[in-house]
């Protein structure tokens, strides 16, 4: 057990150090929504409508921040080695990297996201449930993310081929949880886009360690 | 058909099998041009009905082509067939080729009938994404330079793909559909007319022996291409 947290401690101060903390996930958030209205002629009323899209939008593209170096580093140096050959099994060395990848990003982009949602132009009050989805795609957008990281390990270009890989397995997250806000921004029924997201994390939760640590060990060769 | 997984024996079983797919494609094809050609024209769509000669077989062969590299995946990963990563990495291409051809036609069909070249609606969605998840599984396949690494880690990739795949249908099915349901395989039988059943079954058969025409041949080249690549290390080690 100490192993664990032993790891869980590392993986965290990891994650938020050398520039891969919420600090520059934040800004990247920031970035990507100021950019749409920007580019947009239209009146400010479009921009309303587009609030939400533009947040999840931005939300998707900034989950695949510093993915690349999640397992790259540690293959590199060596220290993968030892945490496949140590007592923890491999499939809790990846889903601890995946929560401490959530907990440096996923989660800080999920408290911006109802800010950068109304500032957009989002009713207030649809602002909790903005957050709520947000934490729960979050993890799932994660979860996918990890187990890309883990299949682009050993690659040439490995950033891009994230982003190529992953972005398709991130579509029914982002249509259920932009439902969800929407139903919600609108005074709808967001259950049941809520509960699907939900199942789409828990098997994202399910698959990923197994699936990520079968990549890792082929990249381990 | 496990004793299929002995390349020895897979070789040898397909030899005389490659000719007669080829053979069959090139028949049934030409057949079903004549059946989609000499059809009668749809009171509703005119001529534009032929287009579906070509777009319902490619979209099912697309799909088709998937669930082939999923489950190859799947025997590559769990059982460690050579023979199962030959026939994923050979079906993808020919996968992607029917995807492409099937979102083209369907464009081209679209224009005339509904207005417009492309909709977000569920179907189209969802064969976009197919098609995406072809892309990904062929780039990472290529990004590696090491081939059994990049083997296992494409099969991976390709299996989670094939369990991802109906969530995404279900997800986008959440839209509005334009697109029309299956009319061919139903409880209460084709509701499609019969004037056009000849064209459309032959085409769905041609399309199906040319992939397996067209996989059965990327197989067998790679299984040939690893033969060069093991002989070149023996002679090189000899030397």
């Amino acid at each position: 057990m100490s192993a664990l947290t032993q790891l869980i401690r590392r993986e965290i101060t990891g994650a938020w150090q050398g520039g891969g903390g919420p600090l520059m996930a934040c800004g990247f958030l920031a970035c990507a929504a100021v950019l749409p209205p920007l580019a947009s002629d239209a009146g400010p009323g479009a921009l309303v409508e587009a609030a939400l899209p533009i947040t999840w939008l931005a939300l998707a593209l900034a989950s695949l921040l510093s993915l690349e170096r999640l397992f790259e580093r540690d293959l590199d140096d060596g220290s993968l080695d030892l945490l496949s050959l140590g007592p923890a099994p491999l499939e809790a060395v990846v889903l601890i990297k995946a929560l401490a990848h959530f907990l440096a990003n996923g989660a800080p982009l999920a408290l911006a996201a109802p800010v950068c949602a109304v500032s957009l132009g989002a009713p207030a009050g649809a602002a909790p449930m903005i957050l709520l989805a947000a934490l729960i795609a979050g993890l799932g957008f994660t979860l996918t993310g990890t187990l890309g990281a883990a299949l682009a390990l050993g690659a040439r270009r490995g950033g891009l081929l994230i982003a190529v890989t992953v972005l398709p397995l991130l579509i029914p997250p982002l249509i259920f949880g932009a439902a969800a806000t929407a139903q919600a921004a609108g005074g709808g029924d967001f259950g049941p886009a809520l509960i699907l997201l939900i199942a789409y994390t828990l098997f994202a939760l399910a698959l990923t360690p197994l699936a990520g640590a079968a990549a890792v060990r082929a990249a381990q060769g | 058909m496990f004793g299929l997984a002995n390349p020895q024996r897979f070789m040898a079983f397909t030899r005389p099998l490659v000719p007669l797919l080829w053979a069959a494609a090139g028949v049934l094809l030409a057949l079903g041009a004549w059946f989609s050609f000499t059809a009668p024209e749809d009171y509703q769509q005119g001529d534009t009905v032929r287009i579906m000669f070509v777009h319902v077989p490619a979209a099912t062969l697309g799909l088709g082509a998937y669930a082939a590299l999923g489950v190859s995946s799947f025997f590559a990963l769990v059982f460690r067939h050579a023979l199962a990563d030959a026939a994923a990495r050979a079906a993808a291409l020919p996968g992607a080729a029917f995807t492409l051809l099937a979102l083209i036609t369907g464009s081209l069909w679209g224009k005339p009938m509904w207005g417009t070249w492309w909709v977000w609606d569920a179907r189209l969605t969802s064969v976009f994404i197919l098609f995406l998840f072809y892309l990904g599984y062929m780039a990472l396949r290529a990004a590696i330079d090491d081939e059994a690494r990049a083997a296992r880690s494409a099969a991976v990739l390709g299996l989670v793909g094939l369990i991802n795949l109906p969530i995404v249908r279900f997800s986008v099915d959440w839209w509005n559909t334009l697109h029309q349901r299956a009319s061919l395989i139903r409880a209460d039988g084709p509701s499609i007319d019969g004037a056009f059943l000849p064209a459309l079954l032959t085409m769905m058969a041609a399309y199906g022996a040319l992939f397996l025409a067209l996989w059965i041949t990327g197989i067998r080249t790679e299984v040939d291409r690893r033969r060069v690549v093991a002989a070149r290390a023996r002679a090189a080690a000899g030397a």
